[in-house]
C-alpha cells in the first residue's frame, strides 16, 4: 500500500528547487493526494521550502480551502454564497453544525461526516443548497438539511 | 544624507532628510505620533493605522510609518479628523478585548490603556464578540493569553526578524486570527526559545512572563526552607528604572539591602560565578587550542542562544562550550560547596535567582540542571517581578542604605559585572585567557572593538603568540548568519560570544518594559563604568574564586568542576 507519507515525498520530488512561492500549488497537491493537510505534511512541506512550520501553518489556515481533518464517508458542502444566504443558509449551516455537533472544517469523531463552507456552488437557483459526496440537496430548510443528515445515518447504520 | 527638505507641520516648518518616513522626521522634531504596529529599524508595516495624519493635497488620511517626506509638504498631525481616526481605531480594538484592566498584568502599563486613555475613549461605542481563546501557560518561561492580542504583529517581527526563531505566527484570517505555534499547540512544544523578547514588544498582556513570584513568597514564609537568593550583573543597573529612576543608576547596594529586607537568609552576586565561568571557559578554550578541539567554541550562558542550538544547529553542539551558566554554576556550588560548608542539607536550600531573562526560568528546569533530582536553582524572578514583589511589601529602593552581598559567593571582579553587556563575557575570558596563555595581564584591559550595541563585532586579538579570531553577536539571526558562515567553512574566528538577546542581557526579555534604546545604551555605560573604576578586573584575580578552587573544586576542568559545573546538550526535538 502506499502510505500517506510516500504519497508526500513524491509530490515534493516534482518541486525539487522550489522556493517559497511554491508553498500553495504544493499545499494543494498534498490536500489533493491525501484529503487534507496532516501535522506530518505540513512539516515536510515547511522543511522541504525552508520555511518555518508556523508560517506554513499559518498560509495554510488563512485559506478556506485547506483542511487539517481528513474527510469523512459523507463530505458535506454547504453553500454560502450571496443568493443562499438571502434564503437563509446561515441557519441552514447552524442546524447542521448542532446536529454534527462539529464546526465548519471539521469531522465527526465516528468519521462519518466532515463539514466545509464554500462559497458558491453555482447552484442558485436551488438555494439554498448543499452538496453531499457531489449528490445535491436543494431548498433546504433548518429541518430538511437535518433529515437528510439522518437519512445518510439510517442508510449507513442498515449497510 | 543631510537635512536637505522642509516640511509643514502643524503651521510650523520642521527639516527631514529625503527618503526618510514622515513619521522618523515627526520624531526628530519631538512630535508625537502615536504608534502600535511600528517598530524601530525594521520596516513598516502600516498595519495598524495608528500614526495616520493629514497631508494636504491628499484625499485620505496617510500612515506616517510607511509614507515618505516630500519637500513642501504640509501635514497635520492632531487635527480633529485625525483624532477621530485614531480614536475609531482603538475603539474598534477595544470591541473585543477583555474588560479586566483590573486584573491584568500590564495594568497602567498597557499601550492599548493609555491610547484608550489619551483618546478619551469614555463609552463603549462598538460591542464585538469576544474571542474565548484559552490561555497558553504550557512554557516554563511565556504565558500567551491569545483573547489579549490585538494582532499589531511586533511579536510575530521580532521571533522572526530579530531572533531568526519564527515560532509564532499569524494564524487563520480576519475576525478570527490568532497569533499562536503551529498547530496551534502549545509553546513549549514549538520552536520557541523563551528570550521574552516577544514579551517586550507586546503591547498589551497578551504575553508575559510566566511568574514564580508565589513560589518564592511561599518559600520565604515556610520555616522549614533556608532561601537564599543570586542577582544577575544586569539587574542592578536596570531595576531603579522600575522605581522611576534615571537609566544606567547601579543600585546594586541598595538591591542587596532590599533582598535581606524580603527575607532572604544569604545574597549572592551571580557575577561571582561569572567569574567562574570565565575560568573554566577560558580554561576550556585554552584546551581546545592547545590539544586541537573543535573551534570556533562559542560561549554558553545564554540558555536561549543554548536551545536554539539544540534545535536549528544540532551538527555545530560540539562547537558550545561545555560550562554550565553562571545562574546554574552558583546554584550548583549553593547547594554543594555553601551548604556543606554551613551543615544545611541541600534539599532544605530554596535557591532564588533574580534574571533579566525569561529563558533562565527554562533553563532552571531543564534535566540536566538537576543533581539526583534537585533542582540547581529552584525559581527565577525577572527583573520586573523583583520590582513587583518590592512594591507588594512596600519596600522603597530609595529609602535603604546599600549593603554589601554575602561570602562566599558575593565578591566579583568587574568581568564578571560585564557579563550583563554584549561583548563582555569576551573581554572577560580574553583577559583571563592571555592570562592562562602568556602567564602576564593584557596591557589594556579594555577591547574597544567589543564594545558598543552592535549585533556583530569581529575582531583579531594578539593573545601572546596566538592571534585569536572573535567575534561577538546578539540577536539570533545575526547568529544564524555567523553559523551558516562557518558551516560553509569559515575558518578565521575561534572563539564567538553569543547573546540571544540584541543588546545582550541589559536588554534581556525579562527587563522593564515600556523602555527604549536608550535606556539600554545607559545600562550598557553603567557597566563600562564599573569596570573603569574598580581595581578587580579580572576573573582569575578574584580572591574568592582562588579560595573556591583551594578549598573546594581543585583546578578547572578538574574532576569537581566537571561534576557540578559542567553540562552537555544533545539535538532536540521541537517544531521548527
Amino acid at each position: 500500500m502506499v502510505s500517506m507519507n510516500d504519497n508526500i515525498d513524491a509530490i515534493l520530488s516534482q518541486h525539487r528547487d522550489a522556493k517559497r512561492d511554491s508553498l500553495i500549488p504544493i499545499l494543494q497537491e498534498v490536500q489533493e493526494s491525501c484529503g487534507f493537510l496532516s501535522r506530518e505534511a505540513v512539516l515536510k512541506v515547511a522543511k522541504h521550502l525552508g520555511l518555518p512550520a508556523g508560517k506554513v501553518y499559518g498560509v495554510a489556515t488563512f485559506y478556506n480551502q485547506f483542511r487539517f481533518q481528513p474527510q469523512g464517508k459523507f463530505h458535506i458542502q454547504v453553500c454560502r454564497g450571496t443568493a443562499c444566504h438571502v434564503k437563509g443558509s446561515a441557519a441552514v449551516l447552524e442546524s447542521i453544525k448542532r446536529t454534527l455537533n462539529v464546526e465548519a472544517g471539521q469531522t465527526t469523531r465516528d468519521g462519518l461526516f466532515s463539514l466545509e463552507v464554500v462559497a458558491c456552488i453555482g447552484a442558485c437557483g436551488l438555494a439554498p443548497v448543499m452538496c453531499v459526496n457531489g449528490e445535491f440537496h436543494a431548498q433546504l430548510s433548518s429541518d430538511s438539511a437535518k433529515d437528510i443528515i439522518n437519512n445518510y445515518k439510517k442508510q449507513e447504520v442498515k449497510s | 544624507m543631510t537635512m536637505n527638505l522642509n516640511i509643514e507641520v502643524n503651521g510650523k516648518t520642521i527639516q527631514a532628510k529625503s527618503g526618510e518616513t514622515v513619521l522618523t522626521a515627526l520624531r526628530r522634531a519631538a512630535i508625537q505620533v502615536p504608534t502600535l504596529c511600528y517598530m524601530e529599524d525594521l520596516l513598516p508595516t502600516g498595519a495598524c493605522r495608528m500614526c495616520v495624519v493629514e497631508v494636504e493635497g491628499q484625499r485620505n488620511l496617510i500612515p506616517s510609518c510607511a509614507y515618505p517626506v516630500a519637500d513642501g509638504m504640509k501635514i497635520k498631525t492632531h487635527s480633529p479628523r485625525v483624532i477621530r481616526a485614531r480614536k475609531t481605531v482603538v475603539e474598534l480594538l477595544l470591541a473585543n478585548h477583555p474588560d479586566d484592566c483590573l486584573y491584568c498584568v500590564r495594568n497602567r502599563n498597557c499601550e492599548l490603556q493609555k491610547l484608550a486613555e489619551s483618546l478619551g475613549v469614555r463609552e463603549r461605542r462598538y460591542t464585538g464578540e469576544k474571542s474565548e481563546h484559552k490561555i497558553d501557560s504550557s512554557s516554563p518561561s511565556i504565558v500567551r493569553d491569545p483573547a489579549k492580542c490585538i494582532l499589531c504583529g511586533r511579536c510575530v517581527r521580532v521571533c522572526e526578524e530579530v531572533q531568526g526563531v519564527s515560532a509564532i505566527d499569524f494564524t487563520k484570517r480576519g475576525s478570527k486570527t490568532v497569533v499562536g505555534p503551529a498547530f496551534n499547540e502549545g509553546l513549549n512544544v514549538s520552536s520557541c526559545i523563551n528570550c521574552g523578547q516577544c514579551v517586550m514588544v507586546c503591547p498589551t498582556g497578551a504575553l508575559r512572563e510566566q511568574s514564580y513570584l508565589k513560589e518564592v513568597i511561599n518559600a520565604l514564609k515556610d520555616p522549614n526552607k533556608y532561601v537564599v537568593v543570586q542577582h544577575a550583573p544586569a539587574v542592578s543597573v536596570t531595576l531603579a528604572e522600575e522605581f522611576g529612576l534615571k537609566p544606567g543608576t547601579d543600585v546594586c547596594g541598595t538591591m542587596t539591602a532590599a533582598l535581606r529586607s524580603l527575607g532572604f537568609k544569604r545574597v549572592f552576586d551571580t557575577s561571582f560565578t561569572a567569574d567562574l565561568t570565565i575560568m573554566e571557559e577560558a580554561s576550556e578554550l585554552v584546551h581546545r587550542i592547545k590539544n586541537g578541539g573543535k573551534l570556533p567554541m562559542f560561549t554558553s550562558c545564554s540558555p536561549g542562544w543554548v536551545k536554539f542550538v539544540e534545535e536549528f544547529y544540532p551538527d555545530m553542539l560540539e562547537h558550545v562550550s561545555s560550562c554550565k551558566s553562571p545562574q546554574q554554576m552558583m546554584g550548583a556550588i549553593i547547594k554543594s560547596y555553601f551548604a556543606q560548608k554551613e551543615g544545611i542539607e541541600p534539599g532544605k536550600i530554596f535557591s532564588v535567582s533574580i534574571m533579566p531573562c525569561t529563558a533562565k526560568k527554562f533553563e532552571c528546569q531543564r534535566p540536566e540542571m538537576l543533581d539526583n533530582g534537585i533542582p540547581d536553582v529552584d525559581a527565577v524572578l525577572t527583573t520586573r517581578e523583583l520590582a513587583r514583589i518590592l512594591r507588594m511589601r512596600g519596600i522603597e529602593l530609595g529609602a535603604l542604605a546599600p549593603e554589601g552581598a554575602d561570602t562566599p559567593f558575593g565578591e566579583r571582579s568587574t568581568a564578571g559585572k560585564l557579563f550583563g553587556a554584549t561583548g563582555g563575557v569576551m573581554e572577560a575570558a580574553l583577559r583571563t585567557a592571555h592570562f592562562m596563555i602568556t602567564g602576564q595581564e593584557m596591557d589594556s584591559m579594555k577591547i574597544q572593538a567589543l564594545r558598543g550595541l552592535g549585533g556583530t563585532k569581529i575582531s583579531h586579538v594578539k593573545v601572546g603568540p596566538l592571534e585569536l579570531g572573535v567575534a561577538v553577536v546578539s540577536g539570533l539571526l545575526n547568529a544564524r548568519k555567523l553559523l551558516d558562515d562557518i558551516r560553509a567553512g569559515r575558518k578565521d574566528i575561534h572563539f564567538i560570544e553569543v547573546m540571544t538577546c540584541p543588546g545582550g542581557c541589559i536588554a534581556g526579555g525579562g527587563q522593564p518594559l515600556g523602555t527604549n534604546l536608550d535606556a539600554v545604551r545607559s545600562r550598557m555605560q553603567a557597566l563600562y563604568k564599573i569596570d573603569r573604576e574598580e581595581p578587580v578586573r579580572t576573573s582569575h584575580t578574584n580572591k574568592w574564586i582562588e579560595r573556591l578552587y583551594k578549598e573546594f573544586l581543585g583546578e578547572p576542568l578538574g574532576h569537581k568542576s566537571h561534576e557540578l559545573l559542567h553540562t552537555h546538550y544533545a539535538k532536540r526535538e521541537a517544531v521548527i
